[in-house]
Order: structure tokens, then sequence, then C-alpha cells
């Protein structure tokens, strides 16, 4: 039990940097600039660059900080340019897209979107060109893209939230809006306009896919620091010719629920995992509100969420809510018990016979999507 | 049987926790052991308590079909078996399962002379999963507090116990949470698509090595973790993620039974602002 387990580095080695492999393409700059980090070698390399920005690097921070710039100045005129004001309701501030009277106009007025769009315009062209590094790299480098198209479908998510859907719903407001409460306050306002989006199954896939790339990489990153005593942690040796690492971690498995991956499979398994869960989110959200209105009546009629007297298809009682709200526990020692909300608090549950529903109290103003129909 | 080619050689007696060479011995690929059995009582039996429950609920829809927790009514204590005492009981065959399972990969470590590094890490979702059904349940004074065993039913109870608060996304821990599962998600991605792309680099290249992943991570992004060091970030941004759901959830109800949007409040009302015209709003 007082074994080694391997969860830092004890002793860190100091050698020359590496300085890179010989390349088979010119760089249009050189990569350079390298220096070593005591405390980053205490779990991995030690070793900090050199990085390679190149013509699509320069561009892609260039753009990036374009983008920031003008969701932060927009944020900080909000407040009055006071600077104080600024950072203290950072967190509310927001960069909203053009309001629905704009359409899917692309010049609307600056302070109606137009600072928006610019923003959407410079950050997208940031992920792309930072794209095609992730791929020049790879190509300069004689691997495979693998990485390029594992990134393509988080861009694929990204622009289904910011352009594609909204292009379909014939609105730019139906766009999230930057900022850090109102990116929540937005998602929380989708889930409720469109009938709840835990019945939308790709939502729910793309959930299982989100848990499971943490319950897969709990499970990999486990075996291999299992199998490190054994040099699991040499992967593509373990790949190309399989020692005792991969063969116990592989075993533990087998032994433990009847299958196993091998040092390669894993790694597929690891990035379909990751590439589906924005794959499958990306086509959730394309779908919500122009092919689906309401994710819980096509739940309802495709028969896998109850009709709405919900406590009828329960064993014995009713859910616990919202008559059984939890009740504040008595850790004041006054005796007195207050009911956990406040009275009109709690959001019923979506009634599928009415309009979309009202935004909730505490969040910000929905913005309303085009008539589904 | 040894399935494997080099299955046998590892198969040796030795490594249990308990009751020696009792139980010692595989089924097909599985590894048995006292915990295995234990792990096939509890799953059994808490698997026969759920089809009961269905046989006597209202639909056989396999979306639908749902074991509730009792009634608040019942507080802390047992209830009859149709009134929630069945999730009772499927609760605790549940946990008796889990925590075989964790016991079993245990010993499985052990005979393979690895570390113990999965069942620890089990033990963190055995760990989220005790929080939801018996811990908050405890601290707030119900078992109605648990979540329903059914596949839509558990979600409508997320929604629920979530739009108590508010909006959930407000909930610090809940950020974190999801900061980390995001994380998680991207550094799979990141650690998976390397791994085949110096494997599987294409017609007419040879496989890579270590020097090209790093080479390659250092140029896009200034750093390569290593091979050794993905594992343990990996390994901890997952568990992290897990613990934090946790916590999320312990502290909504027993340390704040508000809405999350007002927990905010404490920032905004900080004394460094009063140099600011607006802070006295």
């Amino acid at each position: 039990m007082s074994n080694y387990q391997n969860i830092f580095t004890q002793v860190q080695v100091r050698g020359p940097f590496e300085e890179g492999l010989p390349l088979r393409r010119d760089y249009s700059s050189q990569p350079s600039g390298a220096f070593f980090s005591w405390l980053l070698g205490k779990i991995g390399n030690a070793q900090v660059g050199p990085l390679h920005l190149g013509f699509t690097g320069v561009a892609s921070l260039f753009c990036g900080f374009i983008a920031i710039e003008i969701i932060g100045l927009n944020m900080w005129a909000s407040v009055g340019w006071d600077p104080i004001e600024f950072v203290r309701q950072l967190p509310w501030l927001a960069l909203e897209p053009p309001p629905p009277e704009q359409g899917l106009n692309i010049m609307p007025p600056l302070a109606q979107g137009g600072w928006w769009l610019m923003a959407g315009f410079f950050l997208t062209a940031a992920l792309i060109l930072w794209w095609v590094r992730t791929y020049n790299r790879a190509k300069a480098l004689g691997l495979g893209t693998h990485v390029a198209w594992a990134f393509a479908s988080a861009i694929w998510l990204y622009l289904v939230l910011g352009f594609i859907r909204p292009i379909l719903m014939g609105s730019w407001s139906e766009a999230v809006p930057f900022g850090i409460f109102p990116h929540l306050d937005w998602t929380g306002s989708f889930s409720i306009t469109y009938g709840n989006l835990f019945y939308n199954p790709f939502h729910a896939l793309s959930i299982v896919f989100l848990y499971g790339s943490a319950l897969l990489f709990a499970m990999h990153g486990a075996t291999v620091l299992a199998i490190s005593r054994y040099g699991g942690e040499r992967e593509i040796e373990q790949i190309t010719d399989r020692g005792t690492a991969f063969e116990r971690g592989a075993l533990f498995w087998r032994w433990t629920m009847g299958f196993n991956a091998t040092a390669e499979s894993i790694h597929r398994w690891a990035w379909w995992f990751a590439v589906l869960c924005t794959l499958t989110g990306g086509i959730g959200i394309l779908l919500t509100g122009t092919a689906v209105p309401n994710w819980y009546d096509w739940a309802v009629e495709h028969d896998f969420a109850p009709g709405y007297d919900v406590s009828s298809t329960y064993v014995g009682t009713p859910m616990p809510v919202p008559e059984a709200l939890p009740v504040a526990p008595d850790v004041s020692g006054t005796g007195t018990l207050e009911p956990a909300l406040p009275e009109g608090g709690i959001i019923p549950a979506p009634d599928p016979a009415a309009a979309p529903a009202a935004p909730i109290e505490g969040t910000a103003p929905l913005t309303q999507p085009a008539d589904p129909t | 049987m040894a399935l494997l080619s080099f299955e046998r050689k590892y198969r040796v007696r030795g490594g249990t926790l308990i009751g020696g060479d009792l139980f010692d011995f595989w089924v097909g690929p599985f590894y048995v052991g006292f915990f295995g059995v234990t792990t096939i009582f509890f799953a059994t039996l808490g698997t026969a308590m759920i089809v009961y429950g269905a046989a006597i609920g209202p639909t056989w829809n396999v979306w639908l079909i749902s074991i509730n927790p009792p009634d608040a009514k019942y507080g802390l204590g047992l209830a009859p078996l149709k009134e929630g005492g069945i999730w009772q009981i499927v609760t605790i065959c549940a946990i008796g399962a889990f925590v075989s399972w964790a016991l079993r990969q245990v010993e499985i470590s052990r005979k393979l002379g690895i570390g113990l590094h999965v069942p620890f890490a089990f033990s963190f979702a055995i760990g989220a999963y005790i929080t939801l059904v018996v811990i908050r349940p405890v601290l707030l004074g119900s078992w109605a507090n648990g979540f329903p065993y059914g596949i839509f039913s558990h979600l409508d109870w997320v929604s629920n116990t979530g739009y108590q608060y508010l909006n959930f996304h407000y909930n610090p821990a809940h950020m974190i949470a999801i900061t980390f599962f995001f994380t998680t998600c991207f550094a799979l991605s990141l650690h998976g698509s390397l791994i085949l792309s110096a494997t599987n680099p294409g017609k007419g290249e040879v496989v890579k090595q270590p020097e090209h992943e790093d080479q390659f991570f250092r140029e896009v992004m200034a750093y390569s973790i290593g091979t050794l060091g993905i594992h343990r970030l990996g390994l901890f941004l997952a568990l992290a993620a897990v613990f934090f759901s946790a916590v999320c959830m312990i502290i909504s109800g027993p340390m704040w039974t508000l809405g999350w949007p007002e927990w905010w409040d404490w920032w905004l009302d900080l004394p460094i602002w009063a140099a600011s015209s607006g802070a006295a709003t």
C-alpha cells in the first residue's frame, strides 16, 4: 500500500533544451524561446517552448485580440467607462447580439449588435486560423491530422451556436451573447424556451459523451499511471511492440469487466468520445427551434416523456417536487425552519399547451425566438 | 480459460484482500474473488427490486420506468416497500455493488502488480453517488431528496432540483465542475488525437516518436506536458470534475437555499468598491 504511486516527478533531470527535430518545410519564422519551469516539471515536462507562431499564429492571435478588445470595450462602455464598476460588474456585463428586429442584417448599427457581429467575425477568424495552424504543424512533422479534425468538431458546435442556427432561424438575436453570466442566462433560457433540453436526444448523447470522456480519461489515466512502473506511459512503443505494461493494463479491464481495449484502441475510444461530444451537441442545438419547437412535446409524441401528470408514472409516491421542497436544516439553533424558496420562486415544469415560457425571474430577459411555425 | 495469447502467465493465485484462495478463480474473462460474489449478490438483488418496482408500476416503457424515493413524510425512516422502500433497498444494493466492485479492482490490481489508481479513481464516482442519495438527503432530513432511478425521471429530478435554485448555472461549484468536465473532454481529445496521429501518420510515413509529439504541442501552444504528465493531468481533471459535481450538490440545500444568482451579491457588496459612484446603489 505504501508503494510509490507516481503522482509527482520526484527527481527532475535538467539537460540542454530539446531543440526539436529537423523539419521538411521551411518556417516562415524560426521557432524560438524556451525555458524550464520547476513547477510544471512536477507533473510533466519542465520545458516550455519553443513556440512556433508563423503567419497563421500571429494572425490568429491578432484576430483574437481584436475580438476580446471589442467585447471588453463594449462592456466597459456599458458602465459609463467607470473602471471600478467595470471590474465590479464584469461577470454580469454582456455584448449582446442584434435585437430580433434586425433579423439577419449584417450591417446593423454598432450599438444594436454591430459590435457583436464584428467580435464574432474576428473570434471566428481567430479560431479558423488556429485550426490551419494545427493542420500545418502536424503536416510539417509528418504526423496525422487527428488533432485538427478533433478541433474542427469543437468549431462545428461554436459555429452552430453563433452562426448556422441563427441563420436558419432568420435572426442574429438567436445567437449567444458574449459575457460570463449572460451566456449562462442564455443557456438556461434556451432550454426553457424549447421545452427542456433534457428531452433533446442529441443533448442527451452529448452529455453521455461528455461524462463518458471524463470516465474514459479517469480509466485511461489511472490505468497508465498504475502500469507506469512497467513503462506504460511509453504508449507508442506499447502500440507497436506490446510489452508487459499494457498486457497488465489490458488484463486489468478484461478481468474487471470482461472486455479490454488495447494501447492503440483506447485512444480511438478517447478520440471518438471527445469528438462526438461536440458533434452531437451541435446537432442537438441545430435542431432546436428549427426542426423541433418544443422538446418536451416531441418527447411526449415519441413516447419517452410522461404526460404532464408526472406523478402518475411513478411507483409509490409522487416526485417530491414541488410540494416537498428541500427544507433548510436547522443549523442556526434557532429552531426555525424556512422553506427553501421564496414564494413563487420555483419554476413550474413547462406546460406543453402554453406558449414558450416567460423569462425566469432572476435571469436575464429572454430573447424571444421567432415563431417556430 | 485464459483467452488472450499472453494471458495464461498472468493468471496466478494470490493478491486477495479477504478469504485467501476462496473464490480465487476466473469465469470466462471475469475474475471472481470474494468481492465478485458480493457484487453479484447486490447487483442481482438490486436489479430484481427494480424489475419488481417496474412490474407494480404503471408502465413497461423503459424510458419511463422509475423507482422513486419515499415521500418526505417518512423523513429519514424506512418506508413501506411500495412507497419508496424499493428505492431504499435499491440504494443499499447499489452502494454495496459499487464498493464491492472497487474492492475487486483492488484485488485485481494486486494480482497484476500494478498501482491502485483505478479503484482510487472509481471511489470518487462512488463518493458522488453517495453524496446525492445519502449525504444530501440526510443533511436535508428526508430520503425524498434522493433522485429517482429512471432514465427520464432522473433528468426531471435534475431539472426540478436545478430550478429550485432559479438558475443552477450560477452555483459556483457547478461552474467549476462544468469547467473541469469541458477541460477533461478537451484534454482527452488532444491526447487521443496525438497518439493516433503519431501511430497513424498516413501513407508512406513512418510511425513517429514522443519527440514529435512534444514538438507538435510546443510549436502549437508552447507547451507539451509529455507522455507521463498527460495521464496525471487527465486523471486529475476527471476526478476534479466529479469531486466538484458532488460539492455543487452538497451545498445546494444544506448550505444555500435561495436562488444561486443571489449568492453572487457578496461580490457586488464588497467594501473595496466604495470609491465607485455606482456602488452605493
